[in-house]
C-alpha cells in the first residue's frame, strides 16, 4: 500500500523478501545497509532468534532518489524463512507493493524453494492480492556454490510462467537483463504466458543484491504511474 | 482479485486537519506525543514533543505489534482489539485503530493518567475516523480516474535507475 505524503513530499511504498529458510532474505538487506550512504537510508531492524534465525520481520528504510520533487522511501522486509512462523509472515504481506522472491540455488533446496513459493502465493490470495498482477522479482542467490542447479532448471521449477489471457499483452517481450530470452512469449503449444524477472546473486559478497533492488524498486514506481 | 495492495495519499489540508485534531488532544491530555502509523507500517504524522527514538522503526514496531495483537484476537474469538495499552515506569502508550487502516499511538508520562488519556482520545478517533474515512474514499475514487502523481513518468524513472 503505497503512501503518497504531499505535506512531507515523500512517496513510500513496501518491498518484502520472501523465501525459503536460510536462503539469505536478510543478507541482501544487510548488504544494502553496509552499501549505502548513512543518510540515505535508516536503523536495520531485526526481530531474530538467539540463533539469528529471523522470527518476525528485518526490516530497512532507504531512500532511493527523487521524483517530479518527491523523496522515494522504500521499506524492505523479510519474513520468517521457517514455515513454523507462517503466521507472522503473512502479517508482514500487508500493504505489499512489490515481491522479491529469495531462491536458494541448491539442487538440495528446490523442494524448499518450491514450498516457500506455493506459500506465498497462498498468503497473498488470503490478502486477495493477485501475484501475477503486481511486481514481483525473483533471485536466484548462492550462484557460486558448486552444487547450484543451473539457471535453467530454476527456472523451469519456480519460474515456469503464468498465462497471459489479456490480447492486449500477448505480444513477445525480451528480458532487459538477459540478451536472447522473454518475459513474455507464446509457447509451440499456442499458449501465452509471463515470467518474472529473475537476477542471479551471491548475497554473501554483495553480488546481484542491488541489480534486484533496482529491479522490484522500478517495477514498483512502474506500477504507481 | 485485486492486483495488490491500493495506494493512498492525503494533501496538505488533510495533514493540517489532522495535526490540528492531534493538538487539540495533546492539549486536552497533558500527552507528551501522538503518531500516526499506517497499517503497513510507514508513519504518517508526529504531533507533540518530537521523539528521542527513530521514528520510522518505531512505526514499524507498531503496525507489526497491531497486526499480532489482530491475530491474538482472533485467535480468542474476538474480531480485533480496536486499542492496545503498554504500560511501562515512567513512560507509557496507548494505540488506537482508526478506520481499520491507521494506528494513533499517544505516547505519555506520569503528568497525566491512563483515565484522562483513554477519555479524551475518544473525540480525537471519532474525529480522525471521519477524516480518515474521506481520504479513503477519495483515494478509491481516485484509481478509477487514473490520474497519478507519476503517470507518464516512466522516463523518468528509467533514468532515476540507470
Amino acid at each position: 500500500m503505497s503512501m503518497i505524503n504531499y505535506a512531507s513530499k515523500e512517496i513510500n511504498c513496501k518491498i518484502v523478501y520472501y523465501g525459503p529458510g536460510l536462503g539469505g532474505k536478510t543478507t541482501n538487506l544487510e548488504v544494502v545497509y553496509g552499501k549505502v550512504t548513512p543518510d540515505t537510508r535508516g536503523k536495520l531492524i531485526s526481530l531474530a532468534t538467539e540463533t539469528e534465525r529471523t522470527l518476525f520481520f528485518d526490516f530497512l528504510p532507504v531512500d532511493l532518489g527523487q521524483i517530479r520533487g518527491f523523496k522515494t522511501r522504500f521499506h524492505l522486509y523479510t519474513v520468517p524463512g521457517q514455515v513454523y512462523y507462517n503466521a507472522s509472515r503473512k502479517l508482514i504481506l500487508k500493504g505489499v507493493d512489490g515481491i522479491v522472491f529469495v531462491g536458494d540455488s541448491q539442487v538440495e533446496r528446490m523442494e524448499a524453494n518450491q514450498e516457500a513459493m506455493q506459500n506465498l502465493y497462498d498468503n497473498m490470495a488470503e490478502y486477495g492480492y493477485d501475484l501475477t498482477k503486481m511486481p514481483f522479482v525473483i533471485q536466484y542467490n548462492k550462484r557460486d556454490l558448486p552444487n547450484a542447479a543451473p539457471i535453467k532448471e530454476l527456472q523451469a521449477s519456480m519460474n515456469p510462467g503464468w498465462e497471459v489471457t489479456e490480447p492486449e499483452k500477448q505480444k513477445v517481450t525480451p528480458d532487459p537483463n538477459h540478451p536472447g530470452e522473454n518475459l513474455i512469449e507464446q509457447l509451440p503449444t499456442g499458449e501465452w504466458i509471463e515470467r518474472a524477472p529473475y537476477f542471479e546473486a551471491v548475497a554473501v559478497t554483495g553480488e546481484g543484491v542491488f541489480e534486484t533492488l533496482r529491479g522490484i524498486s522500478k517495477a514498483v514506481l512502474k506500477a504507481l504511474s | 482479485m485485486a492486483a495488490g495492495a491500493a495506494s493512498w495519499s492525503f494533501t496538505e489540508d488533510d495533514y493540517s486537519a489532522i495535526t490540528d485534531s492531534l493538538q487539540r488532544f495533546l492539549g486536552e491530555s497533558n500527552a507528551r506525543c501522538a503518531l500516526l502509523v499506517d497499517r503497513a507500517g510507514q508513519l504518517v504524522a508526529t504531533v507533540g514533543e518530537p521523539p528521542n527514538f527513530d521514528p520510522t522503526a518505531f512505526a514499524t514496531l507498531t503496525a507489526a505489534d497491531f497486526s499480532a495483537n489482530d491475530q491474538l484476537a482472533k485467535l480468542i474469538g474476538e474480531n480485533d482489539f480496536n486499542s492496545l495499552f503498554h504500560q511501562g515506569e515512567k513512560e507509557s502508550m496507548y494505540l488506537a485503530d482508526i478506520a481499520r487502516r491507521v494506528i494513533l499511538v499517544v505516547l505519555f508520562d506520569n503528568r497525566t493518567t491512563l483515565g484522562l488519556v483513554r477519555l479524551k482520545m475518544k473525540t480525537t478517533v471519532e474525529e480522525l475516523n471521519h477524516l480518515f474515512t474521506a481520504v479513503f474514499e477519495r483515494a478509491r475514487d481516485a484509481r478509477h480516474s487514473q490520474t497519478g502523481l507519476l503517470a507518464g513518468a516512466e522516463d523518468e524513472i528509467d533514468k532515476m535507475f540507470q
